[in-house]
């Protein structure tokens, strides 16, 4: 069962300290919410995670499954198993998506021999789930893709390439009812012991479709509440003023 | 299914060459010690050009053709339209460097230094792999030329242009300077005035040669100039494919290379001219090309720019005859701290005449990369097409492109048409696809094959393995960590 602990993270973006000590664990078999107003850092955090350049790491660690992952490159920490659904996922001209994907699968899954023809089928049986058309395949990475359609891609990338620790930053926002539906139900199709999630969102439409056993609050850099599902259910009505830090 | 994957199976298997391949930029910038035999000293007056003419010993037509190029360079100014020419040293440019009094067909005659030089950079080796003949040029003189005896036998002449003015003198008159006249522009003059090798091939009527021929131009002394005159006569019917690279080792001080190349497609030929220039940063290169496209002939331009401190470059395609196509396009690197003023020109002389046009650019940190272009359709060029596509491709997270295409459409039922792209890598993108686990390499690899996909099978393969090389080398600065 994969474990992600984040220690006493803090960070900065041009000098200026954004994330000021966040502390959380995501095991194999949780499902975690992320919440908070807008600029408190959850972004940020999910960036850290990742390895960005541009955000630079001033204290504490991030540790998959004994490893430390703290001064390590974005390809590496990918490879480890950590992925994240960006907020605003990039269109990388040129790029198809198709190969993109094959060499991002073969990086992290080295031990998997699989055609090139099984990957391809394996791939748009996903497409059809998430609601993309296979000839999105031979277009450029999120190139002239509509907000909704960046996001299915990247829940596609997700259950392509398997990852062990998933962070979704706000992959609920931009998405029609009916594929909000559709990206919840891949999922949770995907979601078992051997995979953890930490779900950034404003909104309770999602969680109540994935219903998360723990909810955190993020505001000015640090979290401070931690609750269940209930917790949502307040922010949705009373907001976060109540919050202190 | 995997007919339907065939793409995609062979841009992994391009990705695993681009990763295996690791020419290094020491393969060519090296320079050897090897001292002229003769030279001009630094300077440029008539006195220079006379000796140029002397030592050569060439027709009284072509002394009084450089006297007056000579006279129309200095009345011209330096263009200012453009990129920043300031930093050409006029005055201490070597304009002639002679290496030897040796030009052989063998290599075995070529002095030891030279030749080394040309087998670290592979000349005689593609030579005997792929070429159907091949010239060498060492700073101002060709030292080698050789041709395959089946092209030989059916009346093609290919050798450099001092050796052809030599033994083929009529033909020689016939074509030079016809297409570009000294008049055209200052770098033009200048090279009418001092020029120097280059290359002359000639292919008879109805003579399809199916490989290539090539001309590798090497500058070795600093601060030098290489003014080359490249002819290529494609005869009626005739099909031929011309080649040419070149580089230079890097020098503190500018060196200018100012070449004329000319082409003659004649009735239903068919030529290609293929050039790759890695000149080092500290040269300035600015060449003349320019085709004829007579009936139904068809021109095709492929250019890769690599190196060199300032380029300007705009071949151009006069389509004289009706049915006339041509073909142009140019991929080129404006690397950090460099120009690539580049472009196409084609004038639509005659009816039903075609131009397609591809300009791809790359501009890495302060780079620039600007496409200069010109569309003519003169009155009468009835029913005649052309198309423009400008991509661009941005390495940096604040570099920049332009584009000035010029129309000037006389003739109401031409149709055109533009089209451009810019696309940015910055370190976003670079992060985003780094996130999914692919390397820097494979990253910036994919990045450059994806840019270059529609024209990849144009382009010769190791200039698409240079350039994935230079741009990795940049692409490893934006991924850096904090
Ligand atoms: N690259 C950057 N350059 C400058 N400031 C940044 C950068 N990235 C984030 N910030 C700043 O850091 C703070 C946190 O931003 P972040 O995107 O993490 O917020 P968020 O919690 O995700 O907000 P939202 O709910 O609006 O998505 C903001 O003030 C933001 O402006
Ligand atoms: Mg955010």
């Amino acid at each position: 069962m994969p474990e992600l602990k984040i220690k006493d993270l803090r960070a900065s973006v041009e000098d200026k300290e954004i994330l000021k000590g966040v502390n959380l664990t995501v095991r194999g078999g949780e499902m975690h919410a992320l919440m908070g107003p807008n600029g408190a850092g959850k972004s940020t955090l999910g960036n850290v995670l990742i390895g960005h350049p541009n955000y630079k790491i001033t204290g504490g660690s991030i540790v998959l499954d004994g490893i430390n992952l703290t001064d390590k490159t974005p390809e590496e920490r990918a490879r480890a198993g950590l992925f994240l659904a960006f907020q605003s996922p990039v269109a990388v001209v040129g790029v198809k998506l198709s190969t993109f994907l094959r060499t991002a699968y073969r990086q992290t899954h080295p031990e998997d021999k699989v055609t090139l023809t099984e990957f391809y089928d394996r791939m748009k049986v996903h497409m059809k789930k998430v609601g993309l058309d296979e000839s999105f395949m031979s277009r450029s990475v999120n190139d002239g893709f509509s907000g909704g359609e960046r996001k299915r891609f990247e829940i596609l990338q997700m259950v392509m390439l398997r990852p062990k620790i998933i962070v979704l930053d706000e992959i609920d926002s931009g998405l029609d009812v009916d594929a909000l539906k559709l990206v919840a139900d891949e999922i949770r199709d995907y979601y078992s012991d051997d995979v953890g999630f930490l779900i950034i969102t404003h909104y309770q439409r999602i969680l109540k479709n994935i219903e998360p056993q723990f909810v955190h609050v993020l505001k000015d850099g640090k979290i401070a509440v931690d609750g269940d599902n209930n917790l949502s259910l307040r922010i949705e009505e009373e907001g976060y003023d109540w919050i202190k830090n | 299914m995997e007919v339907e994957y065939s793409k995609d199976a062979e841009m992994e298997k391009l990705l695993e060459d681009l990763k295996n391949s690791n020419i290094k930029k020491e393969d060519w910038e090296f320079h050897d010690n090897y001292k002229p035999v003769y030279s001009t000293g630094n300077g440029l007056n008539r006195k220079v050009v006379e000796e140029i003419s002397d030592i050569k010993k060439e027709p009284d037509w072509m002394r009084r053709f450089r006297l007056k190029a000579l006279e129309i360079f200095e009345s011209k100014p330096v263009p200012t339209w453009g990129p920043d020419l300031s930093g050409i040293d006029w005055e201490n440019t070597n304009y002639y460097n002679r290496p030897d009094d040796v030009n052989s067909t063998k290599w075995e005659d070529v002095p030891d230094e030279i030749k080394d030089t040309f087998n670290k950079l592979g000349v005689p080796e593609m030579e005997q792999k792929y070429l159907a003949g091949s010239v060498a040029q060492y700073d101002s003189e060709g030292v080698y030329h050789s041709l395959k005896k089946v092209w030989e036998d059916k009346g093609v002449v290919f050798m450099d242009l001092d050796s052809a003015l030599r033994e083929h003198p009529d033909l020689v008159k016939d074509y030079f300077c016809k297409a570009v006249p000294a008049t055209d522009n200052k770098f033009a003059a200048l090279n009418g005035a001092v020029w120097s090798g280059g290359s002359f091939l000639y292919v008879p009527k109805g003579v399809q040669i199916d490989m290539p021929l090539q001309t590798y131009f090497r500058m070795n002394g600093e601060a030098t100039g290489q003014f080359e005159h490249t002819i290529v006569v494609a005869d009626e019917g005739s099909k031929v494919h011309y080649i040419e690279g070149c580089t230079a080792p890097r020098y503190d001080r500018n060196s200018l290379h100012s070449a004329i190349v000319e082409i003659y497609a004649k009735k239903n030929a068919h030529a290609r001219y293929t050039s790759v220039q890695n000149w080092s940063k500290s040269v300035y290169n600015m060449p003349t090309k320019r085709a004829w496209v007579d009936e139904n002939a068809k021109m095709e331009w492929v250019g890769g720019s690599l190196g060199s401190k300032v380029t300007m470059l705009y071949p151009s395609s006069y389509l004289r005859g009706p049915y006339a196509t041509t073909h142009n396009l140019n991929v080129s690197l404006a690397g950090p701290g460099t120009v690539k003023d580049t472009g196409a020109k084609a004038l639509h002389l005659a009816p039903h005449t075609s131009s397609r046009i591809i300009a791809k650019s790359i501009s890495i940190e302060d780079g620039k990369a600007i496409y200069r272009g010109l569309l003519r359709m003169n009155k009468g060029a009835e029913h005649s097409k052309s198309h423009v596509q400008c991509d661009a491709l941005l390495i940096n997270d604040n570099s920049t492109s332009f584009t000035y295409p010029h129309d000037e459409i006389y003739e109401p039922t031409a149709t055109f048409g533009h089209e451009a792209t810019v696309g940015r890598i910055g370190t976003d993108e670079l992060t985003y696809l780094r996130s999914r686990g692919l390397s820097e390499d494979e990253a910036s690899s994919m990045i450059v094959l994806g840019f270059l996909d529609d024209v990849m099978k144009e382009i010769p393969m190791e200039f698409a393995v240079e350039m994935n090389r230079l741009i990795k080398l940049e692409m490893g600065k934006l991924g850096a960590v904090g």
